[in-house]
C-alpha cells in the first residue's frame, strides 16, 4: 500500500466534523452527523458527497471509440455527446475488473469514471490497448486534477441548478452538461447520475475550484436541509437501490449475467473482451447468482455471513453486502448463491443466515429493495 | 462528562456495582465510535456467564461490537426497551441505554477495572 491520500476537500470535511476512515487508499469521510440522519437527508431532501477518490481517465483520438467498444460490453457507439452510460471492464472470462461510467464528450473523446481501488489496473489495461492503436488513442489519467461532488436527493435539482446553472435542472437521467474552460484542462461537467437511488447530480470540477464549489452548494442547500454525507450513508443508500459495489458484490469471480446486469452486455455490437465466455454462460445458464434478501428475524446479515435457501437443496452462498436499511427499517443484503443446476431461487423463497451462531429467517426478494417515488416527468 | 459513580473497562464498557448486582453499559465514547445503533442482541435472563465472556452484540448501521461482561454472574434483567428503541444506547449511554443487570458471582468484580479518572486518562492517552 502506498501513502494514504486525501481529497482536496479534506479540510472542508474537518470543518464539518467528519469522521474519517480508510477507503481504497484514501482517508475519506465516513460520516458527519450520523449515517441515519445523512441517509434520511438524501431520501427526503438532499445530501452531498465528496467522491473525489473516484478515478477519471480520458480516452481520446480517432481510434478511441473502437478501443472502448472492444474493452467494454455496453455499446459505446450508441452514445452521443452529452450522454453517459454504465458499463464495465471485463476479463476474458467475462468477469468484472471494474464497473464504470463512460461519458461521451465527443465521438473521439471519452471520459471514463472508475473506482479508486482499480484505477491503476484500469489505466494499465487502457494504456496497453492504446499502445496497439499506433497513436490513434491517447489515454490520460486526470484523477488527481479532478474533484467529484455528488448532490443527491429530491431537492438536489434546485440546489445544483442555482449553483452551476439553470440548465442542470433540465438534464435527463444519464445526460450531462459540459463547460470546459478554454485555458486549462480542468473540466467542469455536471451529469444527472448517482449512486443512491434518488434523483441527483455528479459534478466534476478542477481541484482548484472544488473547495469553493463545495462551500457554495452547502450554503445554497442550507435552507432546504442539505447535509454533507459520508461513505457510510452512500453504502446504505446504494444497497437499498440495489446497486452493486465493485470489489465487494461484483469482482473477478462474477459476470454481469450473474449479477443481474445483463443489460450492460450488448450482443449485437460486435466483439468485445469477455464476449465468448459470456455467450457460453448465457447458453448454459448461470450457476452463481447475486440475489437480494430481506432479514425477517431479529439481526443483521453482514458481508461474509452465509445465506442458505431452505427449499432448494445445496443452494447457498456468502453475503456480499449486508446492512440495516434505514428507509425500509429492516436489514437487507445481497448474497452470491451457488444453486447448482436448480437455478436461482424465486422471490419469496425462504432462506436463513447464520449470525453469531444463531439462524435468522430471511426471504429472497427482488432488487432494488427501494424505488424512489417518481413524479410524472 | 464521565460519571464517577461506576467503573470502566479498557473496551469502553461501564459497570455500576450495587448490593451484589452490576449494571453494564457502554460508554459515550463507545457509542460515538459505533455510530447509529440499530440493533442490540442481549442474552436471556437467567443465563450465567464467566468473566470476560461474550454476552451479546450491538449493531450500528456500519459495524458490530460484541458485548463482553467483565464480571462473572447470572443475567438478572436485560434492557427490554432497546428492542424497539436501540437508539437509546446513543442518546443516553450512561442512563436509559444500559444493557444488562447481572447478579454477581462469589468472586465479585475484578480489580482491573478503571475509575472514571483512569478511564478518562486512557481516552486522552
Amino acid at each position: 500500500m502506498g501513502k494514504v491520500q486525501r481529497t482536496v476537500l479534506y479540510g472542508r470535511h474537518v470543518e464539518s466534523g467528519a469522521r474519517f476512515g480508510p477507503f481504497a487508499g484514501y482517508e475519506m469521510p465516513i460520516q458527519y452527523e450520523g449515517v441515519l440522519a445523512e441517509h434520511r437527508a438524501v431520501r427526503e431532501r438532499a445530501g452531498m458527497f465528496d467522491v473525489s477518490h473516484m478515478g477519471e481517465i480520458r480516452v481520446r483520438g480517432p481510434r478511441a471509440l473502437a478501443l472502448l467498444q472492444r474493452l467494454t460490453p455496453n455499446d459505446v457507439g450508441a452514445l452521443v455527446p452529452s450522454r453517459a452510460q454504465y458499463s464495465a471492464l471485463l476479463t476474458e472470462r467475462g468477469t468484472f475488473i471494474d464497473d464504470l461510467l463512460v461519458y461521451c464528450l465527443d465521438p473521439e473523446d471519452y471520459l471514463l469514471v472508475v473506482n479508486a481501488a482499480s484505477r491503476g489496473r484500469d489505466l494499465e489495461l487502457l494504456e496497453t490497448a492504446a499502445a496497439a492503436e499506433d497513436g490513434g488513442v491517447r489515454v490520460e489519467d486526470q484523477s488527481d486534477q479532478t474533484a467529484l461532488i455528488a448532490v443527491q436527493g429530491p431537492r438536489a435539482a434546485e440546489i445544483v441548478s442555482d449553483v452551476v446553472g439553470a440548465a442542470a435542472a433540465d438534464l435527463r437521467y444519464y445526460s450531462f452538461l459540459r463547460d470546459l474552460p478554454a485555458e486549462d484542462e480542468a473540466q467542469r461537467l455536471v451529469s444527472r447520475t448517482g449512486y443512491t437511488g434518488e434523483d441527483g447530480f455528479e459534478i466534476y470540477a478542477g481541484t482548484s475550484r472544488a473547495e469553493d464549489l463545495w462551500a457554495e452548494l452547502l450554503e445554497r442547500g442550507r435552507d432546504v436541509g442539505l447535509m454533507p454525507a459520508g461513505l457510510g450513508a452512500r453504502d446504505t443508500l446504494r444497497l437499498e437501490a440495489g446497486m452493486m459495489l465493485c470489489g465487494q458484490d461484483i469482482d473477478e469471480e462474477t459476470t454481469p449475467l450473474e449479477a443481474g446486469l445483463s443489460w450492460i452486455v450488448k450482443w449485437k455490437k460486435g466483439d468485445f473482451v469477455g464476449r465468448d465466455a459470456l455467450a457460453r454462460q448465457r447458453e448454459r445458464g448461470c450457476r452463481h447468482r447475486l440475489v437480494g434478501f430481506e432479514v425477517e428475524g431479529r439481526g443483521i446479515a453482514r458481508h461474509g455471513h452465509r445465506l442458505t435457501v431452505r427449499d432448494v437443496p445445496d443452494c447457498a452462498g456468502p453475503v456480499t453486502s449486508g446492512a440495516f436499511a434505514p428507509t425500509l427499517g429492516r436489514a437487507i443484503g445481497i448474497a452470491r448463491l451457488d444453486c447448482g443446476e436448480s437455478g436461482p431461487p424465486a422471490p419469496g423463497s425462504v432462506a436463513s443466515v447464520t449470525v453469531r451462531g444463531r439462524e435468522i429467517d430471511c426471504r429472497i426478494v427482488k432488487v432494488p429493495f427501494y424505488r424512489r417515488p417518481r413524479e410524472g416527468v | 462528562m464521565i460519571p464517577d459513580d461506576r467503573l470502566y473497562t479498557a473496551q469502553h464498557e461501564w459497570l455500576k456495582v450495587e448490593d451484589g448486582m452490576a449494571v453494564l453499559g457502554i460508554t459515550d465514547f463507545a457509542q460515538q465510535e459505533l455510530g447509529d445503533v440499530v440493533f442490540v442482541e442481549l442474552p436471556a435472563p437467567g443465563q450465567e456467564f464467566a468473566a470476560g465472556s461474550e454476552i451479546g452484540a450491538i449493531e450500528s448501521v456500519k459495524a458490530v461490537a460484541e458485548i463482553f461482561t467483565p464480571v462473572a454472574g447470572s443475567i438478572e434483567a436485560v434492557n427490554e426497551g432497546l428492542e424497539d428503541a436501540p437508539e437509546v444506547v446513543n442518546e443516553d449511554p450512561y442512563g436509559e441505554g444500559w444493557l444488562v443487570r447481572l447478579r454477581l458471582g462469589e468472586e465479585g468484580p475484578p480489580d482491573d477495572l478503571m475509575t472514571a479518572a483512569a478511564y478518562e486518562a486512557q481516552l486522552a492517552g
